[in-house]
């Protein structure tokens, strides 16, 4: 059973934690700057909405890769960014209408959420489970997807 | 049934793929011009720039990746289509016939009207025959001009620079990359690249290219307003424009680009067109238009290939996306960013800091944003176009600060109140 990070925002208290575990994990520092998944503060409500990738079955990054750099992780169903092939050229930060593939200026490459190989660093370091690691069905992930296929003309394309 | 594409590009190697995958059992032929294996023309500014070789332009790295799919390739270019015979004529080479075609053969660069453009040293940057060219006259120290401030006069600016070369810019617009950037961020562009060291003329044209006399530089370039400017390489980007003129006397509707339906067929029953050679619909303004950019390419080259193989597949149109790295300033253009009837616009400069945002609403719903020296989570904006998505009062938050795009997307997007 592939599983996806299901998030609950009601449960986020704005701690940053995962932000501080996203960025060690990939970067190695404790720089909430570099993490792949970000913390949305709604101050008017005290309200904190986490956001990442949803790894879309549409995969409109992959579509968009001039260079075959982006491909899929069968083990976990992530987007996987390969350094060696990805040129720098950002128009898969353009193609994603979730805006969840960043290009990374110091690297000169694109940087996306890789579930970390299947142990996501970020639902571990969540205290209040406001991130979940759990099985891709019958989750609340299904409304994320649902709003994928409304960005319509390539899934429309998937006969 | 035989399935034949014209150009083995973005479209027509993701056409190749889809037909394969979708009908096994026809046979599927690609037929290119150029001698490389299919490759990126979205990626030799970065093979210009030495980050990769050319094999890091391939489109598909493993090397046997058609053959290991049964795709026929031929190396021929076409010079003729005979639709009522199924036909077609190849320089060189035997005819082929087929039952369906999708003509996908991407555009080719304009070559303004001037004189002494036909001389080794004067190239366009299209090809990667032409990047080895211009990677043999771009000596360090050499100078170089550039003719057209446009996407790709801009993006291989980098690689340039970096060659050590003297360069210098001619646009004949009052701005930098004018077709995808308002007057404020081609202006911005325009002080960055000066900045960086790089001349930079617009509203200047070049009158003629001459042959440079003994001990000074290959080329002496006549311009007007200013003076005649030096160079031992001129590199000409003046845009492009889709590559039909195969397909004259065959009888298919051309316009700016092959003509195509919402099932991307041409006025030909059986000939299909994808890339930057259809010109479809832009669902943003309802109008015709040619989108030469490679999301555009992958999406209608996937769509014509299903509707080839029998399983009829709207295409719902297309919409001007594009995302430009000058010199490491990075600007992003989508949709209507020239704004809309009626509609209302806000925009956000701090030039100190060579920032940007520009958005254009219709009523409550985003149609098109300009960003410069924004990297963050800019697709939304395409997300927010594309679904059309009414932005409710979250609207009156962005005309106040356009910045904050990203709270707007998720405040409509995932029920917070706003």
């Amino acid at each position: 059973m592939q599983r996806s990070l299901y998030i609950s925002p009601d449960k986020c208290t704005g701690c940053l934690q995962c932000e501080m575990a996203c960025s060690f994990e990939h970067e190695g520092t404790f720089n909430p700057a570099k993490s792949r998944i970000k913390v949305f503060t709604f101050h008017s409500e005290g309200r904190f909405v986490p956001y990442t990738c949803t790894q879309c079955d549409e995969a409109w990054c992959k579509s968009a890769c001039p260079t075959e750099a982006i491909s899929l992780d069968a083990a976990t169903g992530a987007k996987m960014v390969n350094d060696a092939l990805c040129v720098g050229c950002k128009v898969c930060t353009i193609a994603c209408p979730f805006g969840t593939i960043n290009y990374n200026s110091v690297t000169g490459k694109v940087i996306k959420c890789d579930l970390c190989g299947g142990d996501p660093a970020c639902a571990k370091a969540c205290p209040t489970q406001a991130i979940t690691y759990i099985d891709a069905e019958g989750t609340g992930y299904d409304r994320m997807r649902a709003w994928a296929s409304r960005t319509d003309n390539q899934s429309a394309a998937r006969a | 049934m035989r399935h034949v594409i014209i150009g083995a590009g973005p479209a027509g190697v993701t056409a190749a793929e889809t037909l394969r995958k979708q009908d096994p059992a026809a046979e599927v032929v690609l037929i290119g011009d150029e001698p490389e294996p299919a490759y990126s023309r979205m990626a030799i500014p970065y093979y210009l720039s030495n980050k990769i070789g050319e094999r890091g332009t391939y489109l598909r790295h493993d090397p046997d990746h058609l053959d290991k799919l049964g795709i026929g390739q031929i190396q021929s270019r076409v010079t003729r289509v005979d639709s009522a015979a199924k036909q077609l004529q190849l320089a060189g080479a035997d005819p082929v016939g087929f039952d369906r075609l999708l003509l996908a053969t991407g555009s080719n660069p304009i070559k303004p009207p001037i004189q002494g453009l036909d001389q080794p040293g004067v190239h366009h940057c299209w090809t990667l025959e032409d990047a080895r060219n211009i990677v043999k006259y771009a000596a360090p120290g050499s100078r170089v001009v550039l003719m057209g401030a446009g996407f790709i006069g801009c993006i291989i600016m980098e690689a340039l620079v970096a060659r050590g070369v003297k360069l210098t810019v001619v646009e004949m617009g009052d701005r930098m990359v004018p077709r995808m950037m308002d007057q404020a961020s081609g202006n911005l562009i325009k002080q960055w690249c000066l900045n960086k060291g790089v001349d930079v003329h617009t509203s200047t044209r070049v009158l003629g290219i001459e042959a440079g006399r003994n001990g000074g530089t290959r080329f002496r370039l006549a311009c007007e307003p200013v003076d005649d400017i030096d160079a031992d390489l001129v590199v000409v980007a003046a845009g492009v424009k889709p590559a039909t003129g195969y397909l004259e006397g065959s009888g298919i509707e051309i316009g700016q680009g092959v003509v195509v339906n919402d099932f991307l067929e041409s006025s030909v029953p059986g000939i299909y067109a994808a890339g930057d050679t259809c010109e479809g619909m832009d669902w943003g303004t309802g109008q015709r238009a040619v989108h030469a950019i490679q999301p555009v390419a992958a999406e209608t080259g996937r769509t014509a290939a299903l509707n080839m193989c029998g399983q009829p597949t709207r295409h719902h149109g297309s919409m001007a996306m594009n995302v430009l790295d000058t010199l490491g300033l990075i600007s992003v253009s989508y949709g209507q960013w020239m704004g809309v009837d009626g509609g209302d616009e806000v925009h956000r400069l701090d030039e100190s800091a060579y920032r940007y945002i520009k958005l254009q609403f219709q009523e409550d719903r985003l149609v098109g944003a300009i960003t410069l020296g924004m990297t963050e989570h800019v697709g939304v904006l395409r997300g927010l176009i594309q679904t059309r998505l009414p932005l409710g009062r979250w609207k009156q938050h962005l005309m106040e600060d356009p910045t904050r795009i990203m709270e707007a997307y998720l405040g409509a997007t995932q029920m917070t109140v706003g």
